[in-house]
C-alpha cells in the first residue's frame, strides 16, 4: 500500500550533494547525474528523513492526491 | 541513520527486498581520512599535497563521469559533518538559510574562494621566484596567521614546495572550520550548500548533462 505521503525535490535549488540519498532506508531518493535529486514515488514511504538532512532546503512532502 | 534499525521500522514486510540494512562499502568510513588530513598537517606541512586528490578528484570524476559521485559517496568532509551533526548530534538540525543555499551565494563564494585559491598560488610563485622568503605559518579565514613552524624543516624540496603546503593546508583548514560552524548552527552538511567543490562539480555535471536533463 501507498504510503500518504512523498518527498518531492526542487530540482532548482538542490545542490546534488547526496545527503538524502545516503540516509534515504529505501533507497528511494537518488541523485540523478550529478544535477539533482530524483525520488523514485513508487518507493518512497514519506518518512521524512531526507527532508530532514537536505541542506539546501529542497525538498518538500508532499500527500498522494489518490492514495 | 539516526536512530534504531534503518529501514525496519517502515516496512511491514511485505517488501522484502526492503528490509535488509543498507551494504556498507568501503568508502564509507572516509570520513577518518578527513581527520587523519588534519592530523598529519600538524606534524609535516608537506602532507598537504595529499589534499589535492581532494581536489582533483571531483573534478576528474566530474568532467569524464558527468557525476557527483564524489559529493554523493567519496567524500570525507560531507561524511565528517554526516557523523559530527547527525550521529553525534552536534548540530541544531534547523534550517539553512535560504540566502546560503541560493545560487548568487554559491556563485559568490565559488569565485571568491578561486581567487583566495588563486592569490595562494600567487604567493608560492613569488617564493619559487626568489621575491619572497618562505613563510611557516598557515592563514585561518584569510586573515589570521598561526605560526605553524615546527611541522616544517627543511626538506630536498624547494622552499615553493612547502609555501604551497602551508597556503593549501590553510585553506582546507579554513574551510573546514566555516562547515563545522555552519554545522552547528544549522544542519550537520549546511557546508555542502555552498561547498565550491560542490557547486564547481555541479556546475559541471549540468553542463555536461544539458541534454539528459532538459527534457523533463
Ligand atoms: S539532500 Fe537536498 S540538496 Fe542534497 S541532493 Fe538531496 S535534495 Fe539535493
Ligand atoms: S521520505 Fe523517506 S523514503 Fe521517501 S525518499 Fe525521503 S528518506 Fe526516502
Ligand atoms: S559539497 Fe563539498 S563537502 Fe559536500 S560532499 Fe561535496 S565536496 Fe564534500
Amino acid at each position: 500500500m501507498a504510503s500518504k505521503r512523498y518527498a518531492t525535490v526542487d530540482k532548482r535549488i538542490c545542490v546534488a550533494c547526496g545527503a538524502c540519498e545516503n540516509i534515504c532506508p529505501l533507497g528511494a531518493i537518488k541523485v540523478h547525474k550529478g544535477c539533482f535529486a530524483k525520488v523514485a514515488q513508487d518507493k518512497c514511504v514519506g518518512c521524512g528523513k531526507c527532508e530532514k538532512v537536505c541542506p539546501a532546503n529542497s525538498i518538500t512532502m508532499e500527500s498522494r492526491v489518490n492514495i | 541513520m539516526r536512530k534504531g534499525l534503518p529501514g525496519k521500522q517502515y516496512y511491514n514486510g511485505k517488501q522484502g527486498e526492503h528490509m535488509k540494512t543498507k551494504k556498507k562499502h568501503w568508502y564509507d568510513y572516509l570520513w577518518i581520512w578527513s581527520i587523519v588530513y588534519f592530523a598529519l598537517g600538524f606534524f609535516n606541512i608537506l602532507f598537504a599535497w595529499l589534499g589535492m586528490v581532494d581536489f582533483l578528484l571531483p573534478l576528474i570524476l566530474a568532467a569524464f563521469g558527468g557525476n557527483k559521485f564524489f559529493c554523493n559517496h567519496l567524500c570525507g568532509r560531507g561524511q565528517l559533518y554526516c557523523k559530527l551533526g547527525g550521529d553525534l548530534k552536534c548540530s541544531r538540525n534547523k534550517p539553512t538559510p535560504k540566502w546560503m543555499a541560493s545560487k548568487w551565494f554559491r556563485y559568490g563564494f565559488l569565485i571568491f574562494f578561486l581567487a583566495m585559491f588563486g592569490n595562494m598560488v600567487f604567493q608560492t610563485y613569488l617564493v619559487a621566484s626568489g621575491s619572497e622568503n618562505l613563510r611557516e605559518a598557515i592563514k585561518l579565514f584569510w586573515t589570521f596567521r598561526i605560526p605553524w613552524g615546527w611541522t616544517y624543516s627543511g626538506s630536498i624540496f624547494p622552499d615553493w614546495v612547502a609555501q604551497f603546503s602551508f597556503g593549501f593546508y590553510s585553506l582546507m583548514l579554513t574551510s573546514l572550520l566555516i562547515g563545522l560552524i555552519v554545522m552547528i548552527f544549522f544542519k550537520p552538511r549546511t557546508w555542502c550548500a555552498f561547498c565550491p567543490m560542490g557547486t564547481m562539480t555541479q556546475a559541471i555535471c549540468k553542463l555536461r548533462n544539458r541534454k539528459a536533463i532538459s527534457d523533463k
